[in-house]
């Protein structure tokens, strides 16, 4: 008898035992659904590879009349700012010409675009609880199956710059370096499904039953608190909730998956907002998220190369990227910003990067990419004039055969909630519409599906 | 857009008509909705030094803060936790309390042996949560709180075979409970308060001692909330007199000013190195340091008056800071006293390099960001966004030729009218500190061209960068602004209609004091606002009135 069944039928001991009083209610439903009556972690279920959801974020947008393809459909033409892609553009396709419908809102500078187009309408103030993000949307809808409900990422090693939330109180934060990313994934609490055996750890089952002592005490403090306080509260226990999934999936077998594979443990690295280390860390990141996605440790991503209002910076340069949008002189025979307009070419180069490293992991008869669906979008157009008319958009992937990519698709000023209607449906989703207000469509895009 | 700055005149008329209100009683006011109000990270650290003390290591990630009105203490009762976030709370919580029952600390912080070290011991369990349970949760167990402990960590003995696992899961489940994270105030009817509530004794002491102390009620403290004493003025007036009189009253007050100062976005700074070589990571975090050590000397050492931090000559250097301040510094390790001479270009907080590098671009001082800062921390102004539609392209760029200076640049703002009427508001002002670069080092000339730095405060003419502190000094707004920043930090939020005039009677015991903080803050703490309530707040998109400022349309011309 090897170690670890010892331990499992120790573990089985415990639970039925003396976990007593609280403590066992939580105990049981993880005995129920992760163990059979053998004490063997469930088997493979042969279920078809996972899709999963993803965001690419990169600020200050590009120059319409660079960026823009003139040609519609899939010969498609690759305008200069576009030029990065080429290596990847049978990957993906190019949404211009969407927009976050104003309609008499304010244009608030730097987060109107993004807000928009990640909730589906224009906000009314600064201050606005604005949420879910669509990403949230999805996530919810897939439930708990992954031991993260989403990764956030940061490359500007900024937490707080991020989009994702499911209110304006609950925004989550960012991994802001490869290290952080990759311990948080393949550090303790990882459990490699491929290993020959697999040795539940007991301290888990004890880390576990403090979360249900805390859920035990909802209901008193919830009779304390104002109704949005006790919407707070819910977001802690939705946090909570998360957590105890987590510790269930360390207690139980994972199924082999044959993609999985675990990544070098990166060193640290220098992180600041000059482009060379954003441009450094954004590729180690997404080497290890490329990976997690392949362990099947999340199915929801958020990555952000460069932040709404991008503070990236040149070393020696009085300016960063945003303020150059604003300050720098058009060059007039060029007829663009010169300094600005580099920052949007590192970020293409970025993003055909992020694209190759996801199709360069082989899983089932493709690769990871191929079961993936990633949105790379921008807060405006033209930075310049803060322009949320012709959002830049790209969509990676095949959702596992969902979606066709190699197309490009003019939006003729349509509203970008088209987009987030289309990939929420791509995801599973059963909506007919979505948005607010003037952002509000049920027309889904159907250029881009299989 | 002007129309957003009606209340500043208010508020600059009423403080000056409050002067002569000092001797007045007291007008009746009624606080608003209590709130559940997340710790903050050093907040957090501090109750952990508080019940396990220095020795125990805290380690990962706290989410970030959320700045609400100016004031990250009014953000805290709007962030809830992530998925993300509360992973990094129950790892932080779990290390901590692997620590605290070790080997190396369990004779210090578990009052008692077990019967057994590999049996479950009910009273011992019970005695060491009554032990640190009170001060983590900032209030007395009650039963529930210590049975559903003592059963969980009976079955963890068991399980693990050791009696200090299960006093790890004991303290794990304090560290990550909702009434651990989050500060929930409650309010009760009590006599006298027929409209409103008053706050139990137990939130309010939470409420007094992190306004003084940054950090949870003591034992002390925490008894005499549980016998009710808080609601006698008397006993309160001594509880609020002890905690001003401790030397944690410093926490307290560097709290307050990082947060008004916004010193947290330090941890996000960065400089470019080759147009910086004086700057390091050492460099921020000693200027960051410098500048709340001369707060705590001024204001709480020397109980000076609060508008004199803006002349003050007096300060403290460290080697890192030598080659910024350009300064001989004697101490190789530590800080030193250092005056400044009287003809020396540095005088006041405004000179420091602290707000100088934390309000500029990473490659060059902004005296835009720098205005906008000024006004609405310290003159507590708010300065209306950019408009999105603005023609960027008549404001040229930082290396044109033509334009030697910011002043020549920001000149263009002005002959546009869209931009010129904030840009009138931040511009005069931030141009006065243009003689200190992106990270607070002095110059007299950009680019060849001499700095000028003379301009005018509402209606306050100043020479240059020392007279601008004395602009400061000497305006009505820096006294009113800090009343309400400490009066809302307090509570939490921005007052209510009610609690308005309360204001205008502490701003006027606030100039009758001298402006010393010592008497503001027994003021905030004494008064009817900071210790009642109404009901707690609904969803806030119903109740808040939408922001002035975001919907007021841009082109509306004032003259």
């Amino acid at each position: 008898m090897s170690p670890g069944i010892t331990r499992r039928r120790l573990l089985r001991t415990a639970l039925r035992g003396s976990l007593g009083g609280a403590a066992v209610t939580v105990g049981l439903p993880f005995l129920d659904i992760f163990l059979n009556s053998n004490g063997d972690a469930l088997a493979a279920t042969g279920a078809p590879l996972p899709r999963r959801f993803g965001t690419w974020f990169f600020g200050c947008g590009m120059n319409p009349p660079r960026w823009n393809p003139t040609k519609e459909g899939r010969d498609f033409d690759l305008p200069p700012e576009l030029q990065p892609i080429a290596k990847v553009r049978e990957h993906l396709s190019v949404l211009s010409g969407f927009s976050v419908i104003l309609a008499g809102e304010t244009n608030q500078v730097h987060r109107t675009g993004v807000i928009g187009t990640l909730c589906g309408g224009a906000p009314t103030t600064t201050t606005d609880n604005i949420g879910p993000t669509f990403d949230i949307l999805i996530s919810d809808a897939m439930g708990s199956t992954t031991r993260f409900r989403s990764l956030e990422m940061a490359a500007t090693g900024v937490a707080k710059d991020s989009f994702s939330r499911r209110s304006e109180s609950a925004v989550n934060p960012s991994e802001t370096t490869p290290l952080s990313l990759y311990t948080r994934i393949f550090g303790p609490g990882f459990t490699d499904p491929n290993a020959s055996e697999f040795t539940p750890d007991p301290k888990m089952l004890v880390r576990r039953s403090a979360l249900s002592i805390v859920s035990d005490d909802r209901r008193n403090l919830e009779a304390k608190l104002g109704q949005s306080d006790r919407a707070r509260l819910d977001e802690y226990f939705t946090a909570l909730r998360q957590l105890e999934h987590q510790f269930d999936l360390q207690l139980s077998e994972p199924p082999p998956l044959e993609a999985c594979s675990i990544p070098d443990r990166p060193n640290e690295t220098p992180v600041s907002q000059d482009v060379a280390h954003v441009v450094a860390n954004h590729e180690l990141m997404t080497k290890v998220l490329a990976l997690a996605l392949a362990c099947d440790q999340t199915r929801v991503f958020n990555m952000l190369f460069s932040d709404g209002a991008s503070r990236l910076h040149s070393p020696g340069s009085s300016d960063n990227h945003h303020t150059l949008t604003h300050e720098e002189a058009r060059d007039p025979e060029l007829g663009y910003q010169p300094e600005a307009t580099r920052f949007v070419m590192h970020g293409m180069e970025a993003w055909a990067t992020f694209v190759q490293i996801l199709a360069s992991v082989p899983e089932g008869d493709g690769t990871l990419l191929d079961h993936c669906l990633v949105m790379a979008h921008s807060e405006t157009s033209d930075a310049n004039s803060h322009s949320v008319t012709g959002l830049p958009i790209m969509i990676a992937g095949r959702a596992g055969g969902r979606v066709r990519p190699g197309v490009h698709v003019r939006g003729a000023g349509d509203s970008t909630a088209r987009v987030g209607l289309t990939l929420q449906q791509v995801m599973g989703l059963n909506i007919s519409s979505w948005g607010s207000k003037a952002n509000e469509t049920s027309r889904s895009i159907s250029e881009i599906l299989a | 857009m002007l129309h957003s700055f009606w209340p500043v005149r208010i508020v600059a008329i009423t403080a000056l008509l409050g002067l002569g209100c000092g001797s007045s009683s007291p007008p009746e006011a009624m606080g608003g909705p209590v709130a559940m109000r997340r710790l903050t990270a050093a907040q957090y650290r501090q109750a952990i030094v508080d019940a396990f003390g220095p020795e125990i290591e805290i380690v990962g990630r706290f989410e970030p803060d959320n700045r609400r009105e100016g004031l990250i203490a009014v953000g805290s009762a709007f962030v809830a936790v992530t998925p993300s976030g509360f992973e990094q709370y129950e790892a932080m919580g779990n290390y901590i309390a692997k620590q605290v029952v070790s080997e190396v600390h369990r004779d210090r912080l578990v009052p008692c042996q077990p019967r057994s070290r590999t049996e479950p011991d009910a009273a011992c369990t019970e005695a060491f949560l009554q032990r640190i349970g009170p001060g983590l949760l900032r209030r007395p167990l009650v039963d529930g709180d210590v049975q559903t402990r003592v059963t969980a960590a009976a079955a963890a003995t068991e399980l693990m075979g050791d009696f200090y696992a299960g006093l790890e899961l004991a303290v794990t489940s304090l560290l990550i409970a909702p009434d651990f994270l989050f500060r929930v105030e409650v309010a009760e009817a009590g006599p006298g308060f027929a409209d409103g509530l008053r706050l139990t004794d137990i939130s309010l002491a939470s409420r007094l001692s992190y306004l003084l102390w940054n950090a949870g009620p003591d034992a002390a403290l925490l008894e005499v909330a549980a016998r009710s004493g808080l609601s006698d003025p008397d006993s309160l007036g001594r509880e609020v007199d002890r905690l001003l009189a401790s030397s944690r009253l410093e926490d307290g007050v560097r709290a307050f000013f990082e947060d008004v100062f916004r010193f947290d976005e330090f941890e996000d700074i960065g400089k470019d190195p080759i147009r910086y070589p004086a700057y390091s990571a050492q460099v921020a975090l000693d200027a960051r340091e410098q500048t709340l050590r001369v707060v705590v000397d001024h204001l709480i050492a020397r109980k000076a008056a609060y508008r004199d931090l803006f002349t003050t000559r007096r300060s403290f250097m460290t080697r890192a800071l030598g080659p910024v301040y350009v300064v001989p510094v004697r101490a190789e390790e530590g800080w030193e006293a250092l005056d400044f001479a009287t003809d020396h270009p540095r005088a006041g907080l405004l000179s420091h390099a602290s707000f100088n590098m934390l309000n500029a671009h990473s490659g060059r001082s902004s005296p835009t960001l720098r205005g906008v800062f000024l006004r609405g921390a310290l003159l507590c102004q708010k300065v209306p966004p950019a408009p999105a539609d603005v023609d960027f392209s008549l404001f040229n760029e930082d290396d044109n030729p033509k334009y030697k200076t910011a002043r020549d640049r920001l000149a263009v703002h002005s002959s546009n009218a869209t931009c010129r009427n904030c840009h009138k508001l931040t511009d005069p002002i931030g141009l006065g500190l243009e003689v200190f670069d992106g990270i607070g080092r002095h110059r007299s000339t950009e680019n060849g061209a001499p700095i000028d730095t003379s301009g005018d405060l509402d209606g306050r003419a100043f020479a240059d960068s020392v007279d601008l502190g004395r602009a400061f000094r000497d305006s009505p707004l820096i006294g009113a602004c800090l009343v309400e920043n400490v009066y809302r930090y307090a509570v939490g939020r921005d007052p209510v209609k009610s609690e308005r005039r309360q204001l205008r009677y502490l701003e006027g015991r606030f100039e009758d004091s001298g402006q010393r903080l010592h008497a503001l803050l027994r003021d905030v703490a004494m008064s009817d606002g900071f210790r009642t309530a109404t009901r707690p707040r609904r969803d806030p998109a119903v109740e808040e009135p939408a922001p002035r400022v975001a919907a007021l349309p841009a082109e509306k011309e004032a003259t």
